[in-house]
C-alpha cells in the first residue's frame, strides 16, 4: 500500500514534470551542494548566447504577431525543436532516468503514455488549430461565439494554468538550482524570474522559441554523449547492460516485468487522460501551433518534435539501466558511501550522478546547466502565454473590443509579463517549504477539463453555443480545482484534515465528462437567436478549418 | 467565398478523405495504445518473457520499442498524405473558387 502511495505521488510528480515542464520532480527541501564551477561557466555562456538573440530579436519585434507568434515565421523543423523543447524538461531527464533505475522496465512504459499524445494531436488538431487561431487559443474557441464572454472565461483558465505552473516551475527550479549549482535558493529564484522576464519583454515570442530551441540541442545533445559513454562501458550491448543490471538490481530479473504502474486502474487511466488531453490544452503548447506559416508547416512541427522527443525517451531508457550498475554500485554516489543507501542530492540526481561517472565534472557541469536552460525555457514559454491572455484576449478583445493599438497592445503585455514575473518571484519565495507537487496536477486538470473540451468541442461540435461553452468551460474549471482541493495532496497534506473527501489524487477522469457534458446539455437547450447564429456560423468556421482560407498568415503569402 | 467552396464537390472529397484517413489512424493508435495497457495490467508476466531462450531481450521492451517506432512512422505517414495530397486539393479548391469570383 505505501508503495502505491509513492507510486501515485511520484505519478503525480511526473505529470507535473515530465511533461513541457521543467519542474523537477525533488524530493522536498534540497541540500544546498557545493558552489559547482563547470556548470556554473556553462550557464554563463548560455545565458550570454541567449541574451545575444534576445538583443537581436528586440529589433525583429514590431508589431504584436512578431511578439505573440513570431511573426508566424518559424519553421516547422524549428518549431518542433522548440515543442520538443517544451515537452522535455529537467524533470524528464531526471524523472524519468530516476524512474527506470528504481522501477526498470515500469518506467519505459510511462515513457509510451507520455508519447502516445502527440499522434493524436497531430491527427485531429494540429490542422485546425493553425487554420483557426492567431495569437492564443482562445481565437479559436471564440471564433464564432460571444466574443467577450468566451475569451474571458478561456484568458481566466489560461491565467490558471499558467500561474500554478509557474509556480510549481520556480519552486522546483530554485530547489535544483541550489542542488546542482550550490546557489542560494532566493538568488535562484531571482536569476530565474529576471532572466524570463527579459526573454520574453524584449524578444517576445522570438526569443522564446530560440532559447527553447537552443536548450532541445543542448539537452540531446548532452542525453545522447551520456548513454552512449555509459553504454560503451558495456561494449554496447544490450544483452551484456541487462544481465548486469538485472545482477545488481534489488528488483532482480522482475526489473523488466510491470510492476505497480496499473495497481490502481482508476489513478492510472485519470492520469493517462490527463496527460494526453491535458497536453492538448495547455496555453503555452498550443501558442507554439501559431509560430509557423501554414498547417503543412504545423504538421511537420509534430513530426519533428515527436521523432525528437520518442528518440530522447529511449535514451533515457538506456540511462537509467546503465545508472543501475555504474551508479548503483559505486560508493561515492551514496550519503555516507553506503551502497544501496540514500543518493547523495536525492533519487532524482541518478543522471547527474550518472554524466559525472561517464564524463567527469565537464559533462556533470554541462548537464547542470543543460538543467538550468530547461527551466529557463519553460517559464519563459509560459510567462508569454499567460501575458498574451492578459494582453491580447482581456485587454485588447474584451476590455478594447479589438479597438487597441498595436503598440499600446505590447506595451500591456510587457508590464503583464513584469507583473507575472514579480509574482512567480514572490510566490516561489514564499512557497519554498511547501509541497507544491499538486499545483501541477492542477495546472493539468483545468486545461484537460477547462481548455481541452470547449476547444475540441468548438473545432468539431457544429452544435456548441456560447451558454454551453460557458458552461463547460467554467464547469470543467470549478470541478477541476474542487478535485484536487478534495484530494489527499490538499486537503490533507497541506490543510491538514483527516480525511480526503475525493478519493483520487487524478481529477481529469471525472472533471472531464462534467465539461462535456455541461457543455452538451446547455448548448441543446440554448435556445435562443444568439446560439442559432452562432450554430450557422460553423459552416463557414469549418470551412476555413479545413482549408485554411483566410486564416492569419496565409494572407501574407 | 466560404459558400463557393463549400458547393464544390472537391470540398466533400477532401474533408471525406482527409477526416477517414485521420481517424483511421486514430484509432489504430488508441486501439494500440490502450491495447498495450490492457497487457500491462493483465498479463504483466507475458511481457517479462525473453523472446528467445537466453535472450535478455524481453517480449515487453520489444512491443513497446516497436510502438515508439509504430507511431513516429504513422504521424510521418500522415504528415507524407496530408502535404502533398490534401494541400494539393485544397490548393485546388481555392483556385476554383477565386475564379468563381471573378
Amino acid at each position: 500500500m505505501r508503495r502505491l502511495s509513492r507510486l501515485a505521488t511520484s505519478l503525480g510528480l511526473l505529470a507535473t514534470s515530465a511533461v513541457a515542464f521543467a519542474g523537477p520532480a525533488l524530493d522536498g527541501v534540497t541540500q544546498k551542494q557545493p558552489t559547482n564551477w563547470h556548470a556554473i561557466i556553462m550557464f554563463v555562456i548560455f545565458v550570454t548566447l541567449t541574451m545575444g538573440i534576445t538583443y537581436w530579436a528586440a529589433s525583429r519585434t514590431k508589431s504584436t504577431a512578431d511578439f505573440y507568434t513570431a511573426g508566424g515565421g518559424i519553421t516547422g523543423f524549428q518549431n518542433g525543436l522548440a515543442i520538443a523543447g517544451d515537452y522535455m524538461s529537467a524533470a524528464t531527464l531526471l524523472g524519468l532516468s530516476a524512474m527506470v533505475y528504481t522501477q526498470g522496465y515500469d518506467g519505459y512504459i510511462y515513457m509510451l503514455a507520455f508519447f502516445a499524445g502527440w499522434p493524436i494531436i497531430l491527427f485531429l488538431m494540429a490542422e485546425r488549430l493553425r487554420n483557426l487561431g492567431r495569437f492564443t487559443f482562445a481565437d479559436i474557441t471564440s471564433f464564432r461565439l460571444n466574443q467577450g464572454k468566451v475569451r474571458t472565461m478561456a484568458a481566466i483558465s489560461s491565467l490558471t494554468v499558467v500561474c500554478f505552473y509557474l509556480l510549481a516551475q520556480m519552486v522546483g527550479a530554485g530547489q535544483l538550482i541550489k542542488l546542482l549549482f550550490g546557489l542560494d535558493y532566493n538568488v535562484a529564484i531571482f536569476a530565474v524570474g529576471l532572466l524570463m522576464m527579459i526573454y520574453v519583454i524584449f524578444g517576445g515570442m522570438v526569443a522564446t522559441t530560440w532559447v527553447q530551441i537552443i536548450k532541445a540541442c543542448m539537452l540531446l545533445l548532452g542525453g545522447t554523449l551520456v548513454m552512449l559513454l555509459a553504454v560503451s562501458q558495456f561494449g554496447f550491448s544490450y544483452q551484456n547492460l541487462l544481465e548486469k543490471a538485472t545482477a545488481a538490481h534489488k528488483l532482480g530479473p522482475k526489473l523488466m516485468y510491470p510492476g505497480s504502474l496499473l495497481a490502481d486502474p482508476v489513478t492510472a487511466i485519470s492520469l493517462g487522460l490527463g496527460l494526453m488531453f491535458g497536453t492538448a490544452g495547455l496555453p503555452h503548447i498550443l501558442m507554439r501551433f501559431f509560430t509557423v506559416s501554414n498547417a503543412k508547416e504545423a504538421r511537420k512541427s509534430v513530426l519533428y518534435a515527436s521523432g525528437f522527443v520518442a528518440y530522447f525517451f529511449n535514451v533515457i531508457f538506456l540511462m537509467g539501466l546503465c545508472g543501475i550498475i555504474i551508479v548503483g554500485k559505486n560508493p561515492d554516489f551514496f550519503e555516507g558511501g553506503k551502497v544501496g543507501g540514500k543518493l547523495i542530492g536525492g533519487g532524482n540526481m541518478v543522471a547527474m550522478h550518472l554524466a559525472k561517472a561517464v564524463g567527469g565534472n565537464m559533462l556533470l557541469g554541462f548537464l547542470a546547466a543543460v538543467a538550468f536552460a530547461t527551466i529557463l525555457a519553460v517559464v519563459s514559454g509560459l510567462a508569454l502565454a499567460g501575458a498574451s491572455a492578459i494582453s491580447h484576449d482581456i485587454y485588447a478583445r474584451v476590455i478594447m473590443k479589438g479597438k487597441a493599438s498595436e503598440a499600446v497592445e505590447i506595451k500591456v503585455s510587457r508590464v503583464a509579463t513584469i507583473c507575472l514575473g514579480l509574482v512567480a518571484i514572490v510566490l516561489g519565495i514564499l512557497f519554498e517549504k511547501q509541497n507544491i507537487a499538486f499545483m501541477v496536477g492542477l495546472a493539468f486538470g483545468v486545461a484537460a477539463a477547462a481548455n481541452f473540451p470547449v476547444l475540441i468541442l468548438s473545432m468539431y461540435w457544429k452544435g456548441l453555443t456560447t451558454k454551453g461553452a460557458l458552461w463547460g468551460g467554467y464547469g470543467g474549471l470549478v470541478s477541476a480545482v474542487l478535485f484536487v482541493l478534495f484530494s489527499k495532496p490538499v486537503w490533507v497534506d497541506v490543510i491538514g484534515k483527516k480525511a480526503a473527501l475525493f478519493p483520487y489524487t487524478q481529477p481529469a477522469l471525472f472533471a472531464m465528462p462534467i465539461a462535456f457534458l455541461l457543455a452538451f446539455i446547455f448548448s441543446k437547450i440554448d435556445g435562443s437567436d444568439a446560439g442559432k447564429k452562432e450554430i450557422e456560423a460553423f459552416e463557414d468556421q469549418y470551412v476555413r478549418a479545413q482549408t485554411g482560407y483566410g486564416s492569419a498568415a496565409t494572407g501574407k503569402h | 467565398m466560404y459558400e463557393r467552396i463549400r458547393g464544390n464537390p472537391k470540398f466533400d472529397t477532401l474533408v471525406a478523405r482527409r477526416g477517414k484517413f485521420a481517424w483511421t489512424l486514430t484509432w489504430t493508435v488508441l486501439a494500440l495504445f490502450y491495447g498495450f495497457f490492457m497487457l500491462v495490467a493483465f498479463a504483466p508476466k507475458s511481457l517479462g518473457e525473453p523472446v528467445a531462450q537466453g535472450s535478455m531481450l524481453t517480449v515487453g521492451v520489444l512491443i513497446e520499442f516497436s510502438l515508439f517506432v509504430l507511431f513516429w512512422v504513422l504521424t510521418a505517414v500522415y504528415v507524407r498524405r496530408a502535404n502533398s495530397e490534401f494541400d494539393a486539393l485544397t490548393r485546388e479548391i481555392i483556385e476554383d473558387a477565386r475564379k468563381g469570383e471573378k
